[in-house]
């Protein structure tokens, strides 16, 4: 066996099914074995789009995504897959070629340090310096990748590796004394957590994507009922708890629902599960629940006090402490105190629900999602691009299930929503799934669409075609005196003709009820689908300015019971 | 003493990129690493890593718990309360003429420092001990003229068992 083959071999034992990838020059060995293999591979046609698929493919399935890229250019096209993955904590293994061992560090053709270049962006690392490593590589890159706060693992393979012959298969896992994630809580602290709890009067929940990752869906539905309090969630928080329950209030934050950064600051105790506190989910720190007590349960013992201080830390595996919790809560029954404030906020979430419902042309971006809800089942799948489609998407889009919501969180990166739809329709061939772009980030990406046809994947999507670069111009038209700098996209490309051209069905939608129609139809043929919707570009969500706190958003927000 | 001057100490897997990857977590957080010494530990394959940087209680913290991420870090401590501190130094300094000579060897004395190369016109010095041993004598070393300057940057152990 060689070098490639094993890597080939070690990917199936993992339950490996199918890489995204691009060859190069220093791939052509791993490519001329994965002729003959038992593995499938999609051909991106860039391979920045290979690591974004592999991410969706993560993200939406809870397993490994594997994206592969050449030496050099292949590579560093990785880059921002990579970070995307990072920041979002989604596992992925990139695998790289490299230059020959013995021309590494001579600037030889198509070398760059990619093991240097992604060390901040990475959770670990890998360059086999013989065949033989490669089995116990790859599998230790999937259990670093997979465990703990999961993250991407990237390894190198020079070519003559590929090439080598293995001495023989082993692939024990490599030890890591340094690696030890924290994952049941510490008793004690969840016997304080329960103790605040009991005191509460003014409980709200907030949870991030570590529930999602944990599995503790289940969990958080059963505390959240138990202790009758309300939930809200980060942007990648979406979809831990069923949207449409009276207890789920939304998305919280920068764009966040009306009835989230309204109540936050008036409750008395915040649980805080598997989420980071970026800056875009809290506003100005000082002014963001400054009077609330503050339980932060997260695997990443980093991310306690980073951004907020709080008041009790529980490090540990969200699915495990909330189980632990839920026990201890056993007997709790909620006070009237607690029950006349829950009753509160579910009204407010009825009187705050955001306007959904217009009939004006050019179509408001609301319409548009409310008519993808209708048409989507809890099973489907929606990504998003990131600007304001993502965040129209999060803020109207009512998510029902975990990994059903699929966006570029923390590193914002546009160019994701489309080929993370690729991953995701690869991972759950029987769920629909839904790309939500902005015309800006599409053209990032809109060579996908050769990928699409190719291996006949049946995703749709969705291009909003504002003709402009909507989140920085709303930025400039509410901050910056309306001087539009470099956000007017001009003549945007005929993007019907653009799909047509690729060979993919295209539909252009002007008018409110024609995306419901396509949309269903484009289900039902089961076939890659774009749907090139003109919508009002003067159309903005509400927001927090820089520096403000969150319950200081400015803009209108207008209310689905002001439509008469 | 400075309280943002801490010293970690750090057990690490000694592998390529080990180095690059702590020092870059202190360059994230704009810490400007003051030395960093690196070698073989009691355990084989371990190496220790002593960190001397000035940074603020709560952004220390925040590296410390990054750097405990690294897969390749096994154990971090900041023993900068009871820590016995060292670095070496050599020093090639000028002769100026005779008397100097004989004065630069007392002061050698004096410090406990150790001359190991000697030209008709330089001395080379040797000497251990603390920063503020080695910035004194270096400072008495001045007058002569100073040729080079060679630091180890600052090892260190924390007292008791």
């Amino acid at each position: 066996m060689r070098g490639g083959e094993a890597i080939i071999e070690s990917l199936k034992n993992m339950g490996v099914k199918t890489i995204f990838g691009y060859p190069g020059g220093q791939t052509i060995p791993f490519y001329d074995m994965l002729y003959d293999a038992d593995l499938d591979h999609i051909l991106v046609r860039h391979e920045q789009c290979a690591a974004h698929a592999a991410d969706g493919y993560a993200r939406a399935s809870g397993k490994v995504g594997v994206c592969l890229a050449t030496s050099g250019p292949g590579a560093t096209n990785l880059v921002t897959g990579i970070a995307t993955a990072y920041m979002d904590s989604s596992p992925i293994l990139a695998i790289t070629g490299q230059v020959p061992t013995h021309l590494i560090g001579n600037d030889a053709f198509q070398e760059a340090d990619i093991v240097g270049i992604t060390m901040p962006i990475t959770k670990h690392s890998y360059q086999p310096k013989n065949p033989d490593l490669i089995p116990s590589m790859i599998k230790s890159a999937f259990e670093i990748a997979s465990s703990g706060r999961p993250g991407p693992v990237l390894i190198d393979v020079p070519k003559e590796v590929q090439e080598g012959q293995l001495s023989k298969f082993d692939d024990s896992l490599i030890d890591t004394p340094g690696y030890n994630p924290t994952t049941k809580g510490n008793i004690r602290q969840i016997k304080k957590a329960r103790d605040l709890i009991k005191q509460a009067k003014k409980p709200l929940i907030l949870v991030g994507a570590g529930v999602i990752i944990s599995g503790a869906c289940k969990e958080l539905k059963e505390l959240a009922y138990t202790i009758n309090a309300p939930v809200m969630t980060s942007l990648l928080g979406k979809g831990a708890i069923d949207e449409t329950d009276d207890l789920a209030l939304g998305m919280l934050g920068m764009h966040g629902r009306k009835v989230s950064n309204d109540s936050i600051n008036e409750s008395d105790l915040l649980i805080a599960i598997g989420i980071r506190f970026s800056d875009r989910t809290t506003g100005r720190l000082d002014s963001f629940a400054p009077d609330t007590k503050i339980i932060h349960i997260d695997i990443d013992p980093a991310e306690i006090g980073k951004n907020v201080d709080v008041d009790l830390p529980i490090v540990g595996d969200a699915k495990n402490i909330l189980a632990s919790l839920n026990k201890l809560l056993k007997e709790y029954v909620a006070s009237d105190e607690v029950n006349t404030w829950t009753d509160m906020i579910k009204q407010r979430k009825q009187d705050l629900l955001p306007r959904v419902t217009y009939d004006d042309v050019p179509l408001k971006p609301q319409t548009v999602i409310k008519e993808i809800s209708e048409v989507l089942t809890p099973e489907s799948i929606l990504t998003t691009d990131v600007g304001q489609n993502q965040m129209w998407a999060a803020h109207f889009y009512d998510t029902q299930k975990p990994r059903k919501f699929i966006s570029s969180g923390g590193l914002g990166t546009m160019g994701f929503g489309f080929p993370a739809a690729i991953g995701a329709k690869i991972a759950c061939p029987d769920d629909s799934v839904v790309s939500i772009n902005g015309d800006g980030g599409f053209l990032m990406v809109c060579q996908e669409l050769a990928t699409v046809k190719e291996y006949d994947i049946p995703v749709i999507a969705v291009v909003l075609e504002n003709r402009t670069l909507g989140m920085v111009y709303q930025w400039q038209s509410l901050l910056y005196d309306e001087r539009h700098s470099q956000t007017l996209l001009g003549n945007s490309p005929d993007f019907v003709k653009l799909a047509e051209s690729f060979g993919v069905n295209a539909v252009r939608i002007t008018k409110p009820g024609e995306t419901k129609e396509a949309l269903s139809s484009a289900i039902k043929d089961n076939e890659p689908v774009l749907l090139n919707i003109v919508i009002d570009s003067e159309e903005a969500l509400p927001m927090l300015p820089p520096g403000a706190g969150i319950n200081e958003m400015i803009g209108e927000y207008k209310l689905e019971k002001d439509v008469s | 003493m400075d309280s943002n001057y801490h010293i970690i100490s750090t057990l690490v897997e000694d592998k390529p990129g080990v180095l690059q990857k702590v020092a870059g977590l202190f360059n994230r957080r704009g810490f400007n690493i003051d030395s960093i010494t690196v070698g073989e530990s009691e355990v084989e394959g371990l190496s220790r890593m002593v960190i001397s940087v000035h940074a603020d209680q709560k952004g220390l913290e925040q590296v410390t718990k990054q750097l405990n991420k690294l897969v390749d870090v096994i154990k971090i401590k900041d023993i900068t309360k009871n820590a016995v501190k060292r670095e070496l130094c050599l020093v090639k300094v000028n002769i100026p003429d005779a008397d100097a000579r004989s004065e630069i060897i007392q002061y050698s004395n004096i410090f406990r420092a150790r001359i190991v190369d000697v030209t008709e016109e330089t001395l080379l010095i040797e000497i251990t001990g603390d920063k503020k041993k080695i910035n004194s004598f270096i400072s008495l070393l001045k007058g002569f003229g100073i040729k080079k300057i060679s630091r180890t940057g600052l090892t260190a152990m924390a007292r008791g068992v």
